[in-house]
């Protein structure tokens, strides 16, 4: 027949892949040498330099090649930030439902659990920074990508409540990519639910620092993110409203490549300090210290 | 017939085909009174199927229709004496936000509201209703005169979502958005919002913080575009529609799970078949709404709308 002439016959030999090799009965022990044990090794993001996780832990993950600051997760974050490390925290096991009946929601839910070891994008709590005691929240990318649904609304809005009882500054270090699509328009309004809580405690005269740290977008960047009575930011902490791959397709141009970096957006008016991770303790101290009534002018020399 | 839309084509058909049998008949002097008034009971019939269950995704292209009446087309319509007031008083004139004042039967009140292009000339200098910072800041500008003149504030929500531009990042487009959603809460006057077409993110939100939110039947009010959904969820753009049903856009759901107050009725077809009588019904709902407003005092005003937004959130504890 005419269509044997043109059959496709595969004349390749079939390698089984490592993988297969691997499940496929051998043993543990016969594994490549050559690997290296989970964890000891971390490579940079931004540059690519390989060093050992022990000395990045020394430098605050950040990187000693190219001082790129490396995602933290909030955990880490609180124990660099805190005095000991030492932190109570606020609705620990506060967790979201799915009120949308959201297709796939509750399984991708508990993905970002088991990834992050985190029960929500946003650990809230308090502790003392440079012995004074101040309401923290800080949100962690490895959730959801930070994503504000319910329960991040939620747990930021009673940090201030309790700030405002408390009468202690607020201190928000935000990451996220924006609003949790899978719970939509309650979602959306968190950002109005944050802000509205905010609005009574800057009318109360509370102190809110918020630090920008990498990614910060959408929601959370055009909501309480952006209220702050000083906003901080890491370098090259990227953050905005609308993404830079949405903003190219509009405008059909490549945008620069620190387009929306700290450092960008510190030029652009829209920061007062981009603040080095190893003197970000330090600075807030510094900043709280100036909140803290002390000496009197009238006794001045 | 550029007015209708895809769902509609089958009753268009029908009265293309019951006008072509009337013509014909008058033209030959037959009689063709029976088939004429069984054709017409039969597009009674299918227009009842049509119209009484629009899904999700019809109303996401009825709200986009571009022949749907506009914020200043509702404005003239409802509100006499309109005055247009401009700029933010720090870089421009954002011109996808209109706002100024008017009178709502007599009584001085502050409108404000997105407004989206009628042509392509119209859309390009309104940058299709999607706002700059500047936008924003001009909005809360109009609503803090508002404020110190005791005037109530109405606004008109109808954006794809604030303006994804380098310029608007420049000069702040988190900032205004956040400030809008932060002072809105503090103004001690009424407002009221109603979404007539497309509510987009935190672009239409910037207007919305009010103490009654309505919205128009075949409105939409989203976090995220249906197309955007649809490109992150399935890497597809094009299964918007099926984005839409997941996402719980329109105004029932939003009522049911009391984010909105209200439903405005739409015309059979839509707010662009019959303005007039839209306009009126919008009218009336924002007549109920201020009346009962104007009755709080200033604390119960603000108390009112921070808690409508307080309790917007669902979550529950895990067992420890």
């Amino acid at each position: 027949m005419l269509k044997d002439l043109f059959q496709k016959k595969r004349k390749y030999a079939t390698v089984p892949s490592e993988r297969t090799v691997r499940t496929g009965g051998a043993e543990e022990g016969e594994r490549p040498k050559r690997e290296i044990p989970e964890g000891l090794m971390n490579k940079c993001s931004k540059c690519g330099t390989i060093q050992f996780t022990k000395e990045l832990e020394k430098s605050l993950m950040v990187c000693s090649s190219c001082g790129h600051h490396l995602r933290l997760n909030a955990r880490d974050r609180i124990a660099l930030t805190v005095d000991e490390g030492r932190f109570f925290e606020y609705d620990a096991n506060m967790i979201s439902e799915d009120p949308l009946e959201f297709p796939g929601y509750p399984k991708k839910l508990e993905q970002q659990k088991t990834n992050s070891g985190l029960s929500e994008a946003v650990v809230t709590g308090e502790g003392t920074i440079g012995g004074y005691p101040v309401v923290l929240a800080v949100m962690s990318f490895d959730f959801f990508s930070g994503s504000m649904g319910s329960v991040v609304g939620e747990k930021v809005t009673r940090a201030i409540e309790t700030a405002m009882q408390k009468k202690y500054p607020l201190i928000i270090f935000s990451t996220s990519g924006g609003a949790r699509m899978q719970e939509g328009i309650i979602s959306l309004m968190q950002m109005a639910k944050t802000s509205a809580a905010l609005a009574k405690f800057h009318e109360q005269g509370g102190l809110y620092i918020s630090v920008f740290t990498d990614p910060t977008f959408g929601g959370v960047s055009a909501s309480f993110a952006m209220l702050g009575d000083f906003i901080l930011a890491e370098p090259g902490a990227s953050a905005g409203f609308a993404g830079r791959i949405v903003i190219e397709q509009t405008i059909r141009q490549k945008l620069p490549d620190n387009f929306q970096t700290a450092e960008f957006n510190m030029k652009h008016g829209q920061l007062d300090m981009v603040v080095h991770r190893k003197d970000m303790r330090s600075t807030l101290t510094k900043l709280l210290d100036f909140h803290t009534v002390k000496g009197d002018v009238s006794h001045g020399e | 017939m550029a007015n209708e839309m895809p769902f509609e084509t089958a009753l268009v058909e029908m009265r293309k085909k019951i006008d072509e049998l009337k013509q014909f008949g008058s033209e030959k002097g037959i009689d063709f009174t029976d088939e004429i008034a069984r054709l017409e009971a039969r597009y009674k019939q299918l227009e009842e199927e049509v119209y009484t269950n629009i899904s999700p995704s019809q109303k996401m292209h009825l709200a986009r229709h571009q022949g749907r009446p506009t914020s200043l087309d509702f404005i003239q319509a409802i509100f006499t004496d309109f005055m247009e007031l401009h700029g933010d008083r720090l870089f421009g004139d954002d011109m996808a936000i209109v706002g100024g004042l008017a009178k709502l039967n007599g009584l001085p009140v502050t409108v404000i509201g997105h407004q989206r292009g009628k042509d392509m000339k119209d859309n390009i200098a309104r940058f299709f209703g999607s706002p700059h910072p500047e936008g924003f800041r001009k909005a809360l500008r109009l609503m803090q005169q508002a404020d110190k003149f005791n005037r109530p504030i109405i606004t008109f929500i109808d954006t794809k979502g604030a303006y994804p531009g380098n310029t608007a990042e420049e000069r702040g487009q988190s900032e205004a958005i956040a400030r809008n959603l932060r002072d809105m809460m503090l103004l001690r006057v009424p407002i009221i919002c109603v979404v007539i077409g497309e509510g987009g993110s935190g672009g239409a939100l910037a207007l919305g913080v009010g103490n009654r939110v309505i919205m128009l039947e075949n409105a939409i009010y989203s976090a995220i575009s249906p197309n955007g959904a649809a490109s992150i969820l399935w890497k597809d753009a094009s299964k918007a529609d099926q984005a839409a049903e997941a996402l719980k856009i329109t105004a029932s759901d939003l009522l049911r799970m009391e984010i909105i107050e209200e439903i405005v009725p739409e015309p059979r077809g839509g707010a662009h078949k019959d303005l007039t009588s839209q306009a009126e019904w919008i009218k009336m709902a924002i007549e109920k709404q201020l009346s009962e407003l104007r009755e709080m005092s200033t604390e119960q005003l603000l108390e009112d709308r921070y808690n409508k937004f307080r309790k917007i959130g669902k979550f529950t504890f895990d067992e420890v």
